[in-house]
């Protein structure tokens, strides 16, 4: 990248149909941005998540409603936010009963709630708003020391 | 972005073999599939992951939902062939220690 910080946005439908367009795209600016391959299946499923999330639970069936995505492309990261205009949520409350199943009994399981989970566990950073409607940001750190890179320098690698 | 299911039943046993992805979009179609078997008394479900390439907390919804009415209609339900990816999803969540999950050993080395 050659400036410090490349912006990108989308906006799209608050449809399930879209979730896997703005998946595809995200895959294509981490893969762009030099991220490794498992790296970009989490944040495929962190953003889709998220993404998800506004489908099911920001908007009313008669709103038609969108969800924005942005996209920040630092030097050392990429910010993710996605928001929705639709109803806030209390971001505690539903925080209160995150986690993994940790032997919890088959009956007590529940289909939903694993979405945020994964979003924390998947991402380095997450922050979530939501005064008038819900904004989720979600960051994740290249490690490029770990992998070669086809940047302009001489790298230091070998030279042990 | 679209989800293949082949499914085949013999007797009691349906065989679900679904390849392609899971998410909001196509999770409605394996919902359709999946719980109408779940509810029916002592059938025995196995599915096939192996050729999922990508699965969200949507799918993993739908495989817990599974699961309950599955115990609660003295059915059983077995996923096998999880690629790493999908399998990390699991283990994160948890959902490895209460699903029967078989998988070939597959770079299980690292």
């Amino acid at each position: 990248m050659n400036t410090a910080s490349d912006y990108l946005e989308m906006t799209v439908p608050a449809k399930p149909d879209f979730v896997g367009v703005v998946r595809l795209t995200i895959s294509g600016i981490a893969n762009r941005m030099g991220f490794a391959f498992d790296e970009i299946e989490d944040i495929k499923i962190a953003v889709s998540e998220a993404c998800t999330n506004v489908v099911n639970h920001a908007y009313s069936d008669a709103e038609l409603g969108q969800i924005r995505i942005g996209c920040n492309l630092h030097d050392d990261r990429l910010e993710v936010t996605v928001v929705d205009q639709g109803k806030s949520f209390d971001y505690n409350k539903v925080t209160e009963n995150l986690g993994p199943v940790d032997g919890k009994p088959v009956e007590q399981l529940t289909e939903g709630g694993l979405g945020l989970f994964l979003i924390e566990t998947l991402m380095d950073k997450v922050e979530i708003s939501g005064e008038a409607g819900v904004m989720v940001m979600m960051t994740k750190y290249l490690h490029r020391d770990e992998v070669e890179e086809n940047v302009d320098r001489t790298s230091p690698a070998s030279s042990q | 972005m679209n989800l293949q299911i082949n499914h085949h039943t013999i007797e009691q046993t349906h065989s679900l073999k679904l390849a392609g992805e899971v998410d909001a979009y196509t999770a409605p179609k394996l919902k359709e599939v999946l719980v109408p078997l779940t509810e029916k008394e002592g059938q025995e479900i196995i599915i096939d992951l192996s050729g999922i390439e990508y699965m969200d907390s949507t799918g993993l919804g739908i495989f817990v939902g599974a699961l309950k009415s599955t115990k609660a209609n003295n059915s059983s339900m077995k996923l096998r062939g999880m690629t790493e990816r999908v399998r990390r999803i699991f283990e994160i969540t948890g959902l490895t220690e209460v699903m029967d999950i078989e998988n070939e050993v597959k770079g299980e080395a690292k």
